[in-house]
């Protein structure tokens, strides 16, 4: 016990060293992407130092979980790092607010942007940005191809041939949707936002809803949850306390057919040698425009207490780099660059989902914009309730009216 | 004249300073922040008790206010009528004489209690899981597998689930101290008894229980107050929402969402003092109540 108590004083001490060597001359990258630690440190940060010689980066990444609030006492305490991840919209602009984050208008690189790009990071009259963009995730299906083959089944298109697909599946005696609701937040970021664009048109509806002309209760959202409560069958026995790892294992091991699916999954399931392809959320009846989720999920902003300014600057001009997009799209599978440079993407599936952009509109998460400004935050709801609906405990109807009601309670459009 | 006793002071002084410095002025500086409010700048300004009637007026935050407090009572009292209990008989048998292997027990059972909650919940969720957990297949060899639920899953018995979990876990805490208690006492007490004819029923009711009376009373107050300070388990298993539906959610998972944010929901630093005030008003009263009504009335019996 005594050694013990020694080593771990020991190690104390050797981990406030090595800190504080790190400080002098060095860049710190805050994030909360854990699972890219070795690319950061491997390829990224190699990559730039090569055109950078004599800076030295360092990735600090935080569990996802707890990034926000470790994040937020650093800054405040400030011993934060001098590049700081950006989460889209509130988080960021909250950070900005507090006088957080620096301004980005005009900095090297932000002109490789398109303005679609920013709006996650810009204050809501679009007049100041304080976040580079760096990437966004896509939304919509996997499937596995063997078991597709073995059934003789095709990429469902319509809402139709999506439940042909599933009662099949479930003849065939496979789990036909690999879901559960155990941690909630995939009922509403990778099954509601996703299938839910379809319904509302995308932009419009999204917009709509900002500007007081649409609520949750209009019969295009319902719809969205009325499509959702019909899953319920089609879930493992137990779907309530399934995990998304148990998701995540199920679709790898071949058990189930359909993978509700964000595109930073794709990393996971090639490192599993499954064989799989991807199908966006099908649309009501065939012909009909299809929109998908392409959520701009992740960007780089600067701490105004940076130690290292002048060296935090020439990283983010590298971060708007053609070479920085080709690498991040490409090794980072999933992600996708936010950046006007023409990227070839390499692996089949993300290839795939990146060509959706070209027949699909595009929108981000729902919710994300404004809308989680308020008490009660409708993320936290969202995921509450359409995890309810997916367990068969609550009506689509019932549902909408959830959300509705804690939406105008805060938010003067909605009140009329 | 009498030199001042300048002993006194340094001895006391490595205590006074960090109980001070890490308890005593965060806890008074939390009573401070919940009478503030914070605008979008970050800038705070005195608001007096309006964070308190927001949160116990307001139906958006009393609802839940009052839903983690109720089942935090759940949770309390789930683990006084099992934990405890259980905590007493294993003591109880542990102290037997002739028990054979008696310091395994007692490592076995008090092993848990070292482990960190994360593993503890990880390893549940796993054993509870309805795909790949074998609690399904054991239940099945005993024909019981019609009664497996997805019981993490339920609204109706996640929660329970959790409080077991944990009394599953800290089982050996009270087990430990009862059975200190017991060994305590005077053996000759217990043999007098013995010759005059008690059965060990009897020395066990009548003159054991009366003598460990006020370590029951410690282990009832330690877990209410680790009970109503309690969020680990939780939030490592079902995350700070708490579902489904907040059925799980408990004081310290609602105080986590309040001041930390948890996903898109901002946090507020001043909200969360006021959340972790109550929190303390709640434990205070407990442990006042406690000691006003039970402590004061216990015999002690002097040896």
């Amino acid at each position: 016990m005594q050694a013990f108590k020694l080593s771990a004083r020991g190690a104390v001490l050797a981990a406030l060293l090595v800190a504080g060597a790190a400080q002098a001359g060095t860049v710190t990258i805050e994030s909360w992407r854990v699972d890219d630690k070795t690319l950061w440190e491997e390829v990224l940060i190699p990559a730039f130092q090569k055109k950078n010689p004599g800076i030295q980066v360092k990735f600090a990444p935080t569990a996802p979980t707890e990034y926000d609030s470790s994040l937020t006492a650093r800054l405040t305490g400030g011993t934060a790092g001098d590049l700081i991840t950006c989460r889209p919209f509130d988080k960021s602009l909250d950070l900005f607010k507090k006088g957080q984050l620096e301004k980005l208008d005009g900095k090297a690189g932000m002109e490789n942007f398109p303005a679609s790009a920013k709006v996650a990071w810009q204050t809501d009259d679009g007049k100041d940005t304080y976040c580079m963009p760096m990437a966004s995730v896509i939304h919509g299906f996997f499937y596995n191809k063997k078991i597709f083959k073995d059934l003789n089944l095709k990429e469902p298109k319509t809402q139709a041939e999506f439940f042909a697909v599933l009662e099949a599946l479930k003849k065939g005696g496979k789990t036909p949707i690999a879901l559960g609701t155990a941690d909630q937040w995939e009922s509403n970021q990778i099954v509601f936002t996703n299938i839910g664009p379809n319904y509302w048109k995308g932009e419009e509806g999204r917009k709509a809803l900002i500007a007081g002309k649409a609520k949750f209760t209009d019969p295009q959202f319902v719809a969205a949850w009325d499509q959702i409560s019909k899953w319920t069958p089609y879930l493992s026995k137990g779907a309530s306390a399934q995990t998304y790892a148990d998701s995540q294992n199920l679709f790898a091991m071949g058990k189930a057919g359909i993978y509700p699916a964000g595109s930073w999954d794709i990393a996971y399931f090639n490192q599993q040698g499954l064989d799989f392809g991807a199908f966006p959320p099908p649309v009501a009846k065939a012909g009909d425009k299809c929109q998908i989720s392409d959520h701009t999920d992740i960007g780089m902003g600067v701490n105004p207490k940076a130690k290292n300014k002048a060296d935090a600057y020439k990283f983010l001009t590298w971060l708007g780099s053609q070479e920085f997009a080709d690498l991040y799209t490409n090794k980072v599978t999933g992600f996708f660059s936010l950046s006007n440079h023409l990227i070839s993407v390499k692996d089949p599936v993300a290839k795939q989902m990146i060509d959706w952009r070209k027949t699909c509109g595009s929108t981000i998460r729902l919710n994300a914009q404004i809308m989680n400004r308020g008490e009660p935050a409708m993320e936290n709801e969202l995921w509450n309730v359409s995890s309810q609906v997916l367990n068969g405990k609550m009506a689509p109807k019932d549902a909408a009216a959830q959300i509705q009601t804690g939406f105008a309670k805060w938010y003067k459009p909605q009140q009329k | 004249m009498k030199r001042m006793p300048w002993h006194i002071a340094v001895f006391l002084a490595p205590a006074v300073l960090i109980y001070s410095v890490f308890s005593a002025m965060p806890l008074l500086d939390t009573l401070r922040l919940g009478f503030f409010t914070t605008n979008d700048a970050g800038h705070y300004s005195f608001v007096g008790l309006a964070n308190y009637s927001t949160i116990l007026t307001d139906p958006a935050w009393s609802a839940s206010f009052w839903n983690a407090m109720w089942n935090n009572c759940k949770f309390f009292v789930i683990h006084l009528l099992i934990q405890n209990p259980i905590g007493l008989l294993l003591a109880t048998l542990l102290s037997l004489k002739n028990l054979k292997g008696a310091r395994h027990y007692r490592t076995m059972i008090f092993l848990p209690t070292l482990l960190s909650v994360v593993i503890i919940g990880f390893i549940w969720q796993l054993i509870l899981s309805p795909l790949w957990g074998v609690s399904e297949g054991l239940m099945g060899k005993i024909g019981l597998a019609d009664y497996f639920a997805p019981w993490l899953g339920q609204e109706s018995s996640a929660l329970i689930t959790l409080a077991l979990i944990s009394v599953w876990q800290f089982v050996g805490i009270p087990m430990m101290l009862i059975y200190a208690a017991l060994l305590a006492v005077p053996e000759d007490i217990v043999e007098a008894a013995h010759v005059e004819g008690a059965s060990a029923w009897r020395i066990f009711w009548e003159i054991k229980l009366p003598l460990i009376l006020p370590t029951l009373g410690l282990v009832t107050i330690l877990t209410f107050v680790g009970n109503f300070n309690a969020f680990d388990l939780i939030y490592s298993v079902k995350g700070a929402i708490a579902g489904p539906n907040y059925s799980t959610d408990i004081l310290g998972t609602l105080f986590y969402r309040t001041f930390f944010g948890y996903q898109s929901q901002i946090g507020s630093p001043t909200m969360g003092a006021a959340v972790a005030t109550l929190m303390f008003l709640v434990i205070l009263a407990g442990v006042g109540t406690y000691f006003y009504f039970v402590q004061r009335k216990l015999t002690r019996y002097e040896l």
